[in-house]
């Protein structure tokens, strides 16, 4: 691709294994500030692996990952944090005994600046911050349409509404990168269509720059401007949709050969 | 009770983010602080002021020392009674290392003290986690322990560790007896009731409900893991130690180490279990129920039985009932008496319907 300015990130040779067992073999790739940038590949390939290495989950054995100009060995996931990579899990990672607002609010703990002994007094700067996160907070509650559920336990939540309120919390954030990984899975045709909603959305409004997994075809093409497939843990395709998805590669790794 | 939510509505985050929202909770809060500093001092015998409501309250506090740690940051703990002790020996021996030194400052002092002690039995919770950490806290336990019982120096030359209170004056007032015992012990509580209460509703309590419910997925929202737990082993000892003086101050007045043993630690997480984890009226009522059911049946085998067995046998059976008691009531309601108690007041808001 030709980008004049640089890319917001951008993994070089990046190599991963577990003891021995290749799980990502020299991948690199860009992704432009401001694009979704879709992951594909066959079960296994090392598309979480890849999203897990993207903040600092896991370390990879080789390469480097270049994020809002600042160039890495391997990230940590605190530092991923702080430079303003969020992100959501394939099997929901929320918080099961709190709320649907304090899920949410917990995405702005970086935010925070008043220290625990002004919190415990409710003196200094304790009161405005809790209020400032409070409204920030209810922006996403108020974007992702989940009023009714402000003060229910995550845990008693439906699915679907589970994994909007992970997005929620990734997005209490602020980020400027997104990593979503299978945002849709599991979901009906009319949960994803609302899904994509969100998350083109949150592209088109925040600006925010997004990763994400994804299965379904469909909503890949729909969503993504860029499109990156792997297969066996190697980059077997890298470009925009309509591209990607004429390359005999792709078509092999997902269909097998071609026998008509 | 019923309908009391009606017409209330918050209009303002700060309304929406307090502990109590509807009037109707805080005046009962009003109306049993009211009681309790108002009324109970002047109304209260000795018996009821020594047996029932200082060891309430204290085992209330120690409660919620135990309960920040393992209730809400989820990092479990058999060394509640070792916090204590570490704060009721450091209290002592800085009253007397510090003449002259206030009586509410040396409590604190003792609290920052087992604070410190716990911060470093907490170290290992960064490695381990469940019941491995279980296990390395009753290292606590019994470290400390062996250590006040073995050097003298912690109880002033006492051969056997005993520790006796110094006067209990405070701002030149003596709050030698029972009711001024009560008023000091109240006074000390509550305020750290509510600033536990602060504590757990903020940014850093919600940090340590992350870590409880998923450690991994609040690391990769930023929450700095390390200093979450280390603040939390810090915290929730420095109430234990508030909590062990006052155990050693104003309950008993004398204490040895073995006073503050594992049984003492059982008790304490026994309140939790009891009460309701990660629950600030959890501990009350957990706390009530131990102090309060063995001698409701003592009183009831003691007019019932105390023709038919032997007194010895008589306190067996108690501590049978007791045991078999926390069974049946843990069985029925496993998360606690706090959520029994939000259960009842679910079924009031529609009463007399039941959906």
């Amino acid at each position: 691709m030709s980008e004049t300015v640089a890319p917001l990130l951008s993994l070089a040779h990046i190599s991963l294994s577990f003891k021995g067992v290749k799980a990502v073999t020299d991948i690199g790739f860009d992704v432009a500030e401001g694009e979704i940038c879709a992951l594909i590949g066959p079960n296994g390939a090392g598309k979480s692996s890849l999203l897990n290495v993207i903040n600092g989950v896991y370390q990879p054995q080789q390469g480097e990952i270049r994020f809002a100009g600042r160039a890495r060995r391997a990230m940590q996931p605190h530092e991923a944090a702080v430079a303003g990579i969020a992100r959501t899990f394939q099997n929901i990672a929320l918080f099961k005994g709190m709320s649907v607002l304090d899920n949410i609010l917990t995405g702005r703990n970086l935010v925070s600046r008043s220290s625990w002994l002004e919190q415990a007094f409710r003196l200094g700067r304790a009161v405005a911050d809790e209020e400032a996160q409070r409204a920030v907070a209810e922006e996403v509650i108020a974007f992702l349409r989940l009023q009714a559920w402000r003060h229910t336990p995550v845990g008693q939540l439906p699915y679907g509404l589970q994994k909007r309120v992970e997005l929620g919390r990734a997005l209490a954030a602020r980020p400027r990168l997104l990593l979503l990984d299978e945002p849709m899975a599991g979901m009906n045709r009319e949960e994803k269509r609302e899904m994509s909603q969100f998350i083109r959305e949150v592209n088109q409004v925040f600006g925010t720059t997004i990763v994400l997994i994804e299965h379904d075809i469909g909503v890949v093409m729909e969503l993504s401007d860029h499109v990156v497939v792997l297969d066996y843990g190697r980059k077997i395709g890298d470009g925009e949709p309509e591209a990607v998805r004429a390359l005999p590669e792709v078509i092999a790794a997902y269909l097998g050969q071609q026998r008509h | 009770m019923f309908y009391q939510e009606s017409g209330q509505f918050s209009t303002r985050y700060r309304q929406d983010g307090r502990a109590l929202r509807l009037w109707q909770q805080r005046a009962a809060l009003w109306a049993l602080l009211l009681l309790a500093f108002g009324l109970l001092p002047f109304i209260g015998n000795d018996y009821w002021f020594s047996a029932i409501l200082i060891p309430f309250l204290v085992l209330s506090l120690a409660g919620l020392g135990l309960n920040l740690l393992t209730g809400y940051a989820g990092q479990l703990s058999l060394g509640s009674a070792a916090f204590m002790a570490v704060g009721a020996f450091a209290s002592y021996k800085l009253q007397f290392l510090l003449p002259g030194l206030p009586l509410l400052l040396s409590f604190v002092a003792g609290g920052v003290v087992a604070a410190i002690v716990g911060v470093v039995f907490g170290l290992p919770s960064l490695r381990i986690k469940g019941f491995y950490l279980l296990v390395s806290t009753l290292a606590a336990q019994f470290f400390v322990e062996w250590l006040l019982t073995k050097f003298a120096w912690f109880s002033n030359g006492n051969e056997s560790g005993v520790i006796t209170a110094p006067p209990l004056l405070v701002a030149g007032h003596d709050f030698g007896s029972p009711a001024g015992r009560y008023l000091l012990t109240l006074s000390v509580v509550l305020p750290l009731f509510v600033l536990a209460a602060n504590l757990v509703r903020s940014s850093l309590g919600r940090n340590w409900m992350a870590v409880r419910d998923m450690d991994t997925a609040a690391a990769v929202i930023g929450i700095p893991i390390l200093r979450t737990k280390l603040l939390a082993f810090a915290i929730s000892s420095f109430i234990l130690g508030v909590a062990g003086s006052l155990w050693a101050f104003t309950y008993l007045g004398t204490v040895e180490p073995h006073g503050f043993d594992l049984s003492r630690s059982f008790q304490v997480l026994f309140i939790i279990i009891l009460g309701g984890m990660g629950s600030i009226l959890g501990n009350f009522l957990g706390a009530a129920f131990i102090v309060l059911l063995p001698i409701v049946l003592s009183i009831l085998s003691g007019s019932l039985l105390s023709g038919v067995l032997p007194a010895g046998q008589l306190e067996n059976l108690q501590k049978i009932i007791f045991g078999v008691l926390i069974i049946l009531f843990l069985i029925k309601e496993p998360d606690g008496l706090a959520r029994l108690w939000q259960g009842w007041r679910a079924r009031a808001r529609l009463w007399p319907l039941r959906f």
